[in-house]
């Protein structure tokens, strides 16, 4: 493989993890808003349990995610820089209140229910505007002046593309958050919180197909080029429903002690549907970062460079994997902290 | 104003909002291995109750701190494009090796939080450890991103402007590195030192305190003291190296700092005093005969380069004379404040005196203006240049529009944020004030 596509492949992965990690974090904050004040479930309750120890990091990568886009492809700093100023800006301001005020309701807890609104509503628009920000590399949204990119607010925000993909992005956060906390919930023996976040599931499993659909369907005709690339690449796509299907009626199934819903097997099965759909999203994207004005192959780094950034992500990665072990078994394992009263 | 300004303008308060708690969450897990090992050496619980309260302070402002952090992170890269084009090119390793630095901080530091219950005391301290190191080494490993601008190395440009011959660790391992990545580190340290030190001053100057209170927080301000005296003392040795390689390598800034404008040799030092452009000279200062030449090159003959060796369009702006004045002069006065207290102490074999309590109090807010002071001298004396003799900060700069509108809203949450955490603080240790916790059994965590 080339260099830049080993480059393009390993970002490609920062994202996919992110866009996971992230959907559940924002996701779960959402869910302890809405049932804080619920005495009938343990759901806000669970919810809490997972997000206290992850948001950090989760946050981690996504400066992970940025670090490595412009490590391996400095090149495409001043179009990138230029184009995405305001809606990460945006997005920065949103996190920032986000992060800062769910913190903030644990320590003051005269003021608990004004924080939490506020990070849950924040954390629900976050992956939204960020899912937003792919419309803008498919091309039509970006205009030369003199020799400096401008983007078109104007039709950013009128083009029922973008608001498919925001769309997109909701469900995504709400369906992934809901299902994964399905399965964390069972892991505490919580039945009650199990039963909400099933329901939740389940609903909002199908609907996030649908608008996945949607959203390829109605592409602009800007980006035919990449609907060109997507129908030569059917497989992938494929898989992803098939994978979904199966994580979905997984939900259904009676386990042979009575429990309905092999909730573990249903996360593994979707977080592969969405593996194939991303992973497939990402070839059929390239070579372009910025279509037409930015291929892969222009951004890229000096190799001297490159390898010395692989040999640090495995020599860090290495160091990292024990902890993220413990990390594992201390939060997402041990039942003294998930049955905790 | 046009939008190079406004973009230097955002980042600058950005990162100076953010230093502030970077700092502290480098210094307060130093402090909370020293209360704990004390805990386990002296068995004493109020070394428990201490580690415990600080991390909850810490972790209020560890929020902060990081939700600034990704700001600045990721504003860097949208404001100074052409700067990130060098760094890919050049300096990424510092900047994705603190990916790993901040990944351990986080990992621990919820282990510590969150599991402290379920640990042996020993898998605790390895947590709070591992939380000082990643702290400390995200600190390092992003001063190296910022030593390399003030000394660039590991390149070559060629003609057409392109870089070439790029070797990443010779760029990592640049000549500033190593003296600027200490003076940082313990800068931190001795600025959280004299924070808590200022905490236990105003409790102590509290009349209505019972006995028990008052011994808690004399401990609190021995350990303070203590370190903040080591620390203050390293931070000035080494500043005199920083200070040393300036002259070696960034004559420019440090003729600003100073005010210098012919080179002369047996330079006398500026104290005090602003730099007329007019009348080239620094008025209504304190001269200390030959102690420039001392500073610069340990020999009262060393020749220290004036500002008229370039040319004026290169010139940092000359308040940073005053910025550095700040630094130093607040750096003097802390080593003398806490070396007095030591020595009081030692004499008089009793409780400070109130007036000295006072002085604390106001210590800890000096420190941090020092670090404000130290880092906007560092990066304005740097100017016009980004990366020196490289990049010029106006072609780093974004051309995009819409700058203004996200300087007003982001100093507007900076703003918001500073009252918040305070206050968020402040609530928080009101309801929950220390001396119920000397009667409980057990320490929670
Ligand atoms: C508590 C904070 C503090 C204190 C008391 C001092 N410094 Fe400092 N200094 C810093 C905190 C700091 C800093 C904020 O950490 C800087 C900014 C950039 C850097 O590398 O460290 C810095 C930079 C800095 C520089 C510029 C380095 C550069 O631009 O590359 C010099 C020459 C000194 N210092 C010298 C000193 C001297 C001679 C001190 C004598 C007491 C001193 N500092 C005390
Ligand atoms: C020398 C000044 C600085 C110091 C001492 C410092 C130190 C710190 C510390 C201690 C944290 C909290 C780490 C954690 O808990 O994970 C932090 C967060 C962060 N800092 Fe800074 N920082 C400095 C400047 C910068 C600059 C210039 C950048 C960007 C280029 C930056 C980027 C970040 C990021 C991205 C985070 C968030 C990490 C996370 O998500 O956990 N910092 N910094
Ligand atoms: C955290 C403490 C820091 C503070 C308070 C600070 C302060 C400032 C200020 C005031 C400016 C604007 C200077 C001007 O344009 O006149 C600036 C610019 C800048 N700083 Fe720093 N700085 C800090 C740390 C760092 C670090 C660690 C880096 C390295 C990654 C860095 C990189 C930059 C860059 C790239 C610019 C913009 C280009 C330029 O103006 O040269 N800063 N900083």
């Amino acid at each position: 493989m080339e260099e830049s596509l080993i480059a393009v492949t390993i970002l490609w992965s920062f994202l996919f993890i992110y866009s996971m990690l992230g959907s559940l974090d924002f996701g779960a904050g959402f869910w302890a808003m809405i049932y804080g004040k619920n005495d009938r479930t343990n759901a806000a309750i669970i919810a809490n349990r997972f997000l206290s120890p992850t948001w950090e990091v989760t946050n981690v990568f996504l400066v992970l995610l940025v670090v490595a886009l412009f490590s391996f492809f400095p090149f495409a700093a001043s179009m990138l820089g230029t184009l995405l100023l305001v809606p990460m800006g945006l997005g920065l301001l949103l996190l920032t209140i986000r992060t800062t005020f769910m913190v903030f309701a644990n320590y003051a807890n005269k003021f608990k229910d004004v924080f939490r609104i506020t990070s849950g509503i924040t954390g629900l628009l976050i992956p939204a505007l960020l899912v937003s920000i792919l419309p803008i590399t498919l091309g039509g949204f970006v205009e030369f002046n003199n020799g400096y990119p401008q983007l078109l607010y104007g039709k950013i925000l009128s083009s029922p593309t973008t608001y498919m993909h925001i769309a997109f992005g909701l469900s995504t956060e709400l369906f992934l958050s809901a299902l994964f906390l399905t399965d964390y919930a069972r892991e505490a023996k919580d039945d009650s919180a199990f039963r909400t976040y099933r329901m939740h599931a389940i609903w909002l499993g199908p609907l996030t197909l649908v608008i996945a659909v949607l959203t390829i369907v109605t592409m602009p005709t800007e980006a035919s080029w990449l609907v060109e690339n997507v129908r030569g690449n059917l497989y992938g796509f494929g898989m992803s429903i098939l994978l979904f299907a199966i994580g979905y009626s997984l939900l259904f199934f009676k386990q042979r002690n009575g429990l309905v819903g092999y909730s573990r097997a249903a996360v593994i099965f979707v977080i592969l549907q969405y593996g194939f759909a991303i992973y497939a999203y990402g070839s059929a994207h390239l070579p372009y970062l910025v279509y037409p004005d930015l291929t892969v192959q222009d951004g890229f780094t000096n190799p001297a460079m490159f390898y010395q950034l692989l040999i640090a992500y495995a020599i860090g990665l290495s160091i990292l994997v024990p902890a993220f072990f413990l990390f594992w078994r201390l939060f997402l394992k041990d039942q003294r902290y998930l049955e905790q009263k | 104003m046009d939008t190079v300004v406004l973009a230097r303008a955002l980042f600058g308060s950005t990162l100076g909002f953010h230093i502030i708690y970077a700092t502290i969450g480098v210094g307060v897990p130093v402090m909370i291995i020293i209360a704990e090992c004390m805990h386990l050496i002296t068995k004493d619980k109020h070394y428990a109750i201490m580690a415990k309260r600080w991390t909850k302070g810490f972790a209020i402002l560890l929020a902060v701190s990081i939700a600034s952090g990704t700001i600045v992170g990721v504003m860097l890269s949208l404001l100074f494009p052409g700067f990130m084009e060098i760094v890919g090119q050049v300096i990424a390793l510092p900047f994705q090796i603190e990916i790993f630095a901040f990944l351990i901080e986080a990992v621990f530091m919820s282990i510590y939080l969150y599991a402290a219950d379920r640990l042996p005391s020993w898998l605790r301290l390895v947590s709070i450890i591992s939380v000082a190191v990643g702290a400390t080494a995200s600190a390092v490993l992003i001063t190296d991103a910022h030593a390399w601008m003030n000394t660039p190395a590991g390149f070559e440009m060629n003609d057409a402007g392109k870089i070439i011959n790029v070797n990443p660790w010779e760029a990592f391992f640049n000549p500033s590195f190593v003296v600027t990545a200490i003076h940082v580190t313990v800068s931190a340290y001795m600025t959280v030192a004299f924070l808590i030190a200022s905490i236990g001053a105003i409790r102590l100057l509290q009349k209505n305190l019972t006995k028990e209170e008052r011994v808690y927080h004399r401990k609190s301000l021995t350990i303070a003291i203590y370190l903040g005296a080591i620390m203050s003392l390293a931070t000035a040795v080494n500043g005199h190296e920083t200070a040393q390689m300036l002259h070696e390598y960034n004559p420019r800034k440090l003729a600003g700092a100073e005010g210098l404008f012919e080179t002369t040799k047996y330079a006398p030092l500026s104290i005090g005093g602003y730099t007329s452009r007019e009348e080239e000279e620094v008025k209504f200062a304190i001269e200390v005969p030959y102690a420039l030449s001392f500073l610069a090159g340990d020999r009262f003959d060393t020749e220290v380069k004036g500002l008229k060796e370039y040319p004026e369009e290169l010139w940092p702006p000359l308040y940073i004379h005053t910025l550095f004045n700040v630094m130093v002069g607040i750096g003097t006065m802390l080593i003398g404040l806490s070396f007095l207290a030591i020595a009081l102490k030692w004499i008089r074999r009793k409780p400070l005196p109130n007036w000295i309590l006072a002085l604390f109090v106001a210590g800890g807010p000096l420190a941090l203006i020092a670090i404000e002071a130290g880092w906007c001298f560092s990066c304005i004396g740097r100017q016009p240049y980004t990366i020196v003799n490289v990049l010029k900060t106006t072609e780093a700069a974004t051309q995009s529009t819409n700058v203004g509108l996200l300087f007003v809203l982001f100093v507007s949450l900076y703003v918001l944020l500073l009252f918040a955490s305070v206050f968020i603080l402040r609530f928080y240790f009101k309801r929950h004030p220390v001396h119920p916790e000397f009667n409980e059994k057990e320490v929670q965590s």
